[in-house]
């Protein structure tokens, strides 16, 4: 079944300086899954995102999406293709409100992003779609607070309604839970797990707890090169897996 | 950010009726000279305040316009207004070429590539044989506007620098407060976010910086009918970081803070002008303690207090 395929690397490989971050990668994300990236720190993940969203450029290999070649094209492109990414660490508009936060990403369609001529208060007709979405990550009652003062787990939340105003087809996810307490990884898995009903994502994440209650598919990769792909249960046993992880334990 | 709106009207409406009454209260050049500076500081700011770009060579937009206006009505003696369009148009042409190559870096790049052009600007004001070398374009006659105000009585001249100020400064108002005034300060805020949300960076800090030159060549347009003077000061390295001095001492990032700055700057060296050289060591020394004391500026301080107590 190639066609279910929204996302294809082929060879994916980047150097820094000649040191080989990523090398090689082949990765095939299946529409409508939810495609877990884990690996031990310094595995290469984040330098796939920046890859894939062309954050940084590949030294070689391919980038397929809806088995479009992207390879060559500009973040801002990328992104309105519908290929939008969140952040390792969080990633708002801090001196903005909450609802400004989403409007910024709703803002785009009107396409008058260049009017500079033009008053602010033609943004209010998107209030209403920018409640909803706040409604959906529980944060319509914060909408009017500046982002910066927003606790850590609430911050995230709110990219993930920044995120789904561009109603992205794929949603790259770097280590959304990180860096959050209990009660906000639970709001955080079951938001993804919303999110997944209509879209495909792809994500990176090192609580495995979170990674073997959301994920249909687990990519494991390890300096830089893939070391096992399959479902949580059989990768999980995989001895090169356990190897990579403890190795990178000690 | 919403620092109590009726604040900032009043702030508005004062800052007008003083525009107004200015020249009876004080000496009109210095009220003229203030109210270009202010121009020019509120144009930085866009850049600086609002998009996050700390252009140190804003002198080349300020002195090119000034050159060129004085000029035209000078040597073609072309009516005022058309003067200060040319002046304008070759600031934002010049924005365009130098902002195209400048916001490919960021930071101290940004900075260094600015100011190098800056240097360029300064250089071929020195080479060129129609600037008037070190003495600059003297005598630039100020004309009459529409062929009815005469514009050599400082009154009338007056209240037309009024009006340009009043005209820029609300192409800046509403430039800030606009679909595009929303996108640079996301930009400023976190420019990956802003790119991985679609928006092709590059291009609104490009629009961004042209729209801040040409009303610094508005301001530099302006000004050399004013002093009927065009000089390598205007172009010279001291007037970009004398436009950063304005706009930190008022507050970057707020509509009013550069204003403030300007004339406090433009007062300042008027008191001291007696002083002679120890008029830049003594700004400096009073620009560090206002940095120090407040980091947000004059305006800015001032909201954040008036935040904090309703
Ligand atoms: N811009 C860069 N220049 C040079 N080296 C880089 C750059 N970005 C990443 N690296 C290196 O590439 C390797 C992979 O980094 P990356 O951030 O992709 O790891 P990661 O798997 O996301 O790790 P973590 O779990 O810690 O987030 C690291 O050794 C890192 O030092
Ligand atoms: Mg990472």
């Amino acid at each position: 079944m190639p066609d279910d395929a929204i996302l294809v690397t082929e060879k994916l490989t980047k150097e820094f300086h000649g040191f080989v971050a990523v090398s090689g990668v082949d990765l095939k994300v299946r529409r409508g899954t939810i495609h877990a990236l884990i690996g031990p720190n310094g595995a290469g993940k984040t330098t796939v995102f920046n890859l894939l969203t062309r954050f940084l450029p590949c030294t070689k290999g391919r980038i397929l999406f809806n088995g479009q070649d992207i390879t060559g094209e500009r973040p801002a492109q990328i992104a309105r293709r519908g290929v939008v990414r969140s952040f390792q660490v969080s990633a708002v508009f801090p001196r903005m409100t909450v609802l400004e936060n989403v409007r910024v990403a709703l803002q785009r369609k009107l396409g008058t992003s260049f009017h500079f001529w033009k008053s602010e208060k033609s943004l209010a007709q998107l209030d209403p779609r920018a409640l909803e979405l706040l409604d959906e990550v529980d944060l319509r009652a914060h909408a009017n607070t500046i982002a910066v003062e927003l606790p850590y787990g609430r911050k995230r939340s709110l990219e993930v309604a920044t995120t789904l105003a561009l109603e992205p087809e794929l949603l790259l996810l770097d280590e959304p839970t990180q860096g959050m307490g209990h009660e906000d990884v639970g709001r955080v898995t079951a938001l993804i797990e919303k999110v997944a009903e209509k879209r495909t994502v792809l994500m990176v994440e090192h609580n495995l707890s979170v990674v073997a209650h959301l994920s249909d598919v687990i990519t494991v990769l390890a300096r830089g090169t893939v070391l096992a792909e399959g479902p949580y249960q059989e990768v999980s046993k995989n001895p090169a897996v356990l190897e990579a992880y403890i190795g990178a334990a000690e | 950010m919403k620092a109590a709106p009726w604040v900032e009207r009043l702030g508005y409406a004062i800052l007008v009726v003083a525009g107004l009454v200015a020249p009876f209260v004080v000496y009109p050049v210095f009220a003229m000279n203030v109210l270009c500076f202010a121009l020019f500081a509120s144009a930085f700011n866009l850049l600086l305040g609002y998009t996050g770009l700390l252009s140190f060579g804003h002198a080349a937009y300020l002195g090119a316009a000034g050159y060129v206006t004085g000029y035209a009505c000078k040597a073609w003696g072309w009516p005022p207004l058309f003067g200060i369009a040319l002046g304008t148009l070759v600031a934002t042409a010049l924005g365009y070429i130098i902002g195209s190559l400048a916001i490919r870096r960021s930071g101290i790049y940004f900075a260094m590539i600015t100011m190098s052009f800056a240097q360029l600007i300064f250089f071929l004001a020195v080479q060129f044989p129609w600037t008037g070398g070190e003495d600059g374009l003297q005598g630039v006659p100020r004309g009459t506007l529409f062929g009815l105000v005469d514009l050599s009585r400082n009154l009338p001249l007056y209240y037309f620098v009024y009006a340009v100020f009043l005209f820029g400064f609300a192409v800046i108002h509403r430039t800030i407060h606009s679909p595009f005034g929303h996108v640079l300060r996301s930009i400023r805020e976190n420019e990956a976010r802003a790119l991985s949300l679609g928006y092709d960076v590059a291009r609104y800090k490009l629009l961004a910086f042209v729209l801040s030159a040409a009303l610094s060549g508005l301001a530099g347009a302006t000004k050399s009918l004013v002093f009927q003077l065009a000089s390598l000061t205007d172009v010279h390295w001291h007037m970009s970081g004398q436009v950063v001095l304005m706009t930190l001492l008022g507050g970057m990032g707020t509509v009013l803070g550069p204003s403030v700055g300007a004339l406090l700057v433009v007062a300042l060296q008027n008191e001291l002008a007696s002083l002679g050289s120890w008029v830049p060591v003594i700004t400096g020394a009073i620009f560090v303690v206002c940095v120090l004391a407040f980091r947000r500026g004059i305006v800015g301080e001032v909201q954040a207090l008036v935040k904090r107590s309703f």
